[in-house]
C-alpha cells in the first residue's frame, strides 16, 4: 500500500538551527496492516507521517501509495487515499462550521467541491446515523458548530468524517495526547473498531505505551530520524507490555 | 429627509463592499487592503466605459473582472510569493492607484449627460426613489447569490479554509487556490460598490477609495457584533446583518453631519465609531 525508499528530510539545512528530521527511512506498509509507531520526541514520528500525507515533501528518496509515485504531491491531492487525525482537535475540524459542514467535506474528499448544494435530507440523515453509533448523543446536535464540542467529541467525529469517503490509509498522529484518559480510551477504541471494519491500512503515533501495546499488528520504534526496531504481527504478540517500556531506558 | 434618503441609498451601493469585506475578513480571516484600489478601479472602469458610450451591458461584467483581476493579483503575491497578506494588499493598492489615474488619464472624470444604471429603467417617477429599487434589486441578487454561493460544497470549502487550513488541505482541497479565488470574490463585489457609487454621485474621482475599507470592516464589525451576540449560525441571516451593517454605518454617519458636526471631523468619527463598536462586547464583559 504505502511504500517509501530512503527518505531524507533536513529543515533549516546549513543554518545553525539545522535540524535533520529523518535520516534514510525506508518502510514498506502493506495493506490492512496497523502500525504503530513509537519513539522519543524529536525522533522523526511526526515528520514521517507528515511526509506520508504530503504536508511535508522530503528532500530525497521516493515515496508511494498504491504503486503510484507521490513523492512531489501536495496533500490536498493525496486526500483520495488518506485522511488524517492531527494530535490537536481543532487541526482536523473546522470550529465554526456546524458538525454537518464539516462532515459535507469530508464526505466529498476524494472529489471536487463544486456549485451545487450537496447537503439535503438524505444527507442529513446518513450523518445522523453515522453519529449515532458513536453513543455520545450527538446525533441531534449537527447544526451546532463544531468549536461548541469538546476535544474528545471533536477527535470521534474527526475518525468518523475520515470513513464518510473511500479511505485507504489513516494516519493518525497522537489522537489522543489532547485528551483525558476516558475520551482517549474511546477515541482509540473507535479508531481500532473503524481500521477493522472498513480494513483500513492505518499509521499510528502514540506516547502512551499501553495503546501501543494493545493495538495495531506491527510497531516500529525510531529514534535519531531511523527505524532502531520494527516488529510484524507475530513478534509483536510475543511483546510483553514491559519490553516496551525498556525501549525507552 | 433626502439627507437620510441620500445615506441610505449610499448604505445600499456600500452593501457589496461589505459583503466582499465579509468573505475576506470573517470567511477567509485576510485583512485585505486591495479594497481601497479595487473600488477606485470599479469606478474608474465604469466611468471610462460610460463616458465612452459602451453598452450597459458590458460595464458591470467589465467592473466584476477588473475588481477579480486585482484581488487574484493580491491572492497570489500573498500564497505564491508567502508575502503577508496585509503587506501584498498594500502593494496592490499602491499600484492600482497609478494604474486608476493612468486609465482615467485624470483625477476626476464627471458622468454628466451619460446613460446610467439609474437612468436605464424607471420604476418610480421620482428620481430617488427610482434609484432606491434599482438598488434594493441589485443589493438582493447579490446577496442571493453571495448566500447560495456559501451554501454549496464549495462555498463551505471556503468557509472552511479560513477556518482550519490543516482540516480543509487534507480533505483534498488546494487552500492557495481558494484564497486568491476568495480575494479574487471580494474585490470584484468592492468593484461592484465603485461601479454603484460612481453612477449615484455623478463622477468618478482617483481619490474615492481613500479609507473605503474601513467602511466595509465597520458594517462587517456591526454584523459580527451581533451575530456573536445573538449566537447567529445562519448563513442568510450573517449576510443580512452585513448589509444592515452598511446601511447603519451610513446612517451614524448622516446623522453626525446632521447635528453639525464638521465634514472634516467624518473620517475621525467614522474611526472612533468602528473603534467603539469593536470594544463596546469587551467593555460589557468585563463590567460583569
Amino acid at each position: 500500500m504505502i511504500e517509501i525508499k530512503n527518505i531524507h528530510k533536513i529543515f533549516n539545512a546549513g543554518k545553525a538551527n539545522q535540524v535533520n528530521a529523518v535520516n534514510g527511512i525506508s518502510l514498506d506498509v502493506t495493506a490492512g496492516e496497523f502500525v504503530v509507531i513509537v519513539g522519543a520526541n524529536g525522533s522523526g514520528k511526526t515528520t514521517l507521517l507528515d511526509m506520508i500525507a504530503g504536508s511535508v515533501l522530503p528532500n530525497s528518496g521516493r515515496i508511494e501509495i498504491e504503486g503510484q509515485n507521490v513523492t512531489k504531491l501536495p496533500d490536498y491531492r493525496r486526500s483520495q487515499w488518506i485522511a488524517r487525525v492531527f494530535q490537536n482537535p481543532m487541526s482536523g475540524t473546522a470550529s465554526d462550521l456546524s458538525i454537518l459542514d464539516n462532515f459535507r467535506l469530508a464526505a466529498i474528499r476524494t472529489r471536487p467541491k463544486g456549485l451545487t448544494i450537496g447537503i439535503n435530507e438524505t444527507f442529513k440523515n446518513q450523518v445522523k446515523e453515522k453519529i449515532a453509533t458513536l453513543g455520545m448523543g450527538l446525533e441531534n446536535k449537527i447544526e451546532q458548530p463544531m468549536g461548541t464540542l469538546s476535544g474528545g467529541q471533536r477527535q470521534a467525529l474527526t475518525l468518523l468524517m475520515s470513513v464518510m469517503d473511500s479511505c485507504k490509509v489513516l494516519l493518525l498522529d497522537e489522537p489522543t495526547a489532547a485528551l483525558d484518559p476516558r475520551s482517549a480510551q474511546l477515541v482509540m477504541r473507535t479508531a481500532d473498531e473503524l481500521i477493522k471494519d472498513y480494513k483500513l491500512t492505518a499509521i499510528l503515533i502514540t506516547h502512551n505505551l499501553k495503546d501501543a501495546f494493545n493495538y495495531g499488528n506491527r510497531i516500529i520504534l525510531m529514534g535519531e530520524g531511523l527505524i532502531i526496531k520494527d516488529l510484524d504481527a507475530q513478534r509483536k504478540a510475543g511483546l510483553k507490555q514491559n519490553d516496551l517500556f525498556d525501549w525507552f531506558n | 429627509m433626502d439627507f437620510y434618503l441620500g445615506a441610505l441609498l449610499q448604505g445600499l451601493c456600500y452593501s457589496a463592499i461589505a459583503l466582499g469585506i465579509y468573505i475576506s475578513m470573517k470567511i477567509f480571516n485576510i485583512p485585505d487592503i486591495t479594497t481601497d484600489g479595487s473600488y477606485t478601479l470599479g469606478g474608474v472602469v465604469t466611468a471610462i466605459l460610460l463616458t465612452h458610450h459602451q453598452p450597459t451591458y458590458i460595464i458591470l461584467p467589465a467592473v466584476i473582472i477588473a475588481g477579480a483581476v486585482a484581488g487574484a493579483l493580491t491572492g497570489i503575491i500573498h500564497t505564491k510569493l508567502k508575502i503577508n497578506a496585509l503587506l501584498a494588499g498594500i502593494l496592490v493598492m499602491t499600484a492600482l492607484y497609478s494604474v486608476n489615474l493612468v486609465l482615467m488619464g485624470t483625477s476626476n472624470l464627471p458622468l454628466i449627460n451619460v446613460q446610467s444604471l439609474f437612468t436605464l429603467v424607471h420604476i418610480a417617477a421620482d428620481a430617488n426613489h427610482n434609484t432606491f429599487w434599482i438598488l434594493i434589486f441589485f443589493v438582493v441578487i447579490l446577496t442571493l447569490l453571495i448566500g447560495y454561493l456559501l451554501k454549496t460544497d464549495f462555498g463551505i470549502a471556503m468557509r472552511a479554509t479560513g477556518n482550519s487550513e490543516s482540516m480543509i488541505r487534507s480533505l483534498g482541497v488546494n487552500t492557495d487556490r481558494m484564497k486568491i479565488i476568495g480575494l479574487a470574490l471580494a474585490n470584484a463585489l468592492t468593484a461592484v460598490s465603485g461601479y454603484l457609487i460612481s453612477q449615484l454621485q455623478g463622477f468618478t474621482d482617483i481619490s474615492m477609495g481613500i479609507g473605503i475599507v474601513i467602511l466595509g470592516l465597520g458594517s462587517v464589525i456591526i454584523a459580527e457584533t451581533l451575530i456573536s451576540w445573538l449566537r447567529i449560525t445562519s448563513v442568510w441571516l450573517s449576510l443580512l446583518l452585513v448589509l444592515a451593517g452598511a446601511i447603519v454605518f451610513q446612517m451614524v454617519l448622516a446623522i453626525t453631519l446632521d447635528i453639525g458636526v464638521d465634514a472634516n471631523l467624518l473620517k475621525l468619527v467614522t474611526a472612533v465609531f468602528v473603534l467603539l463598536i469593536v470594544s463596546l462586547p469587551r467593555i460589557t464583559f468585563k463590567a460583569k
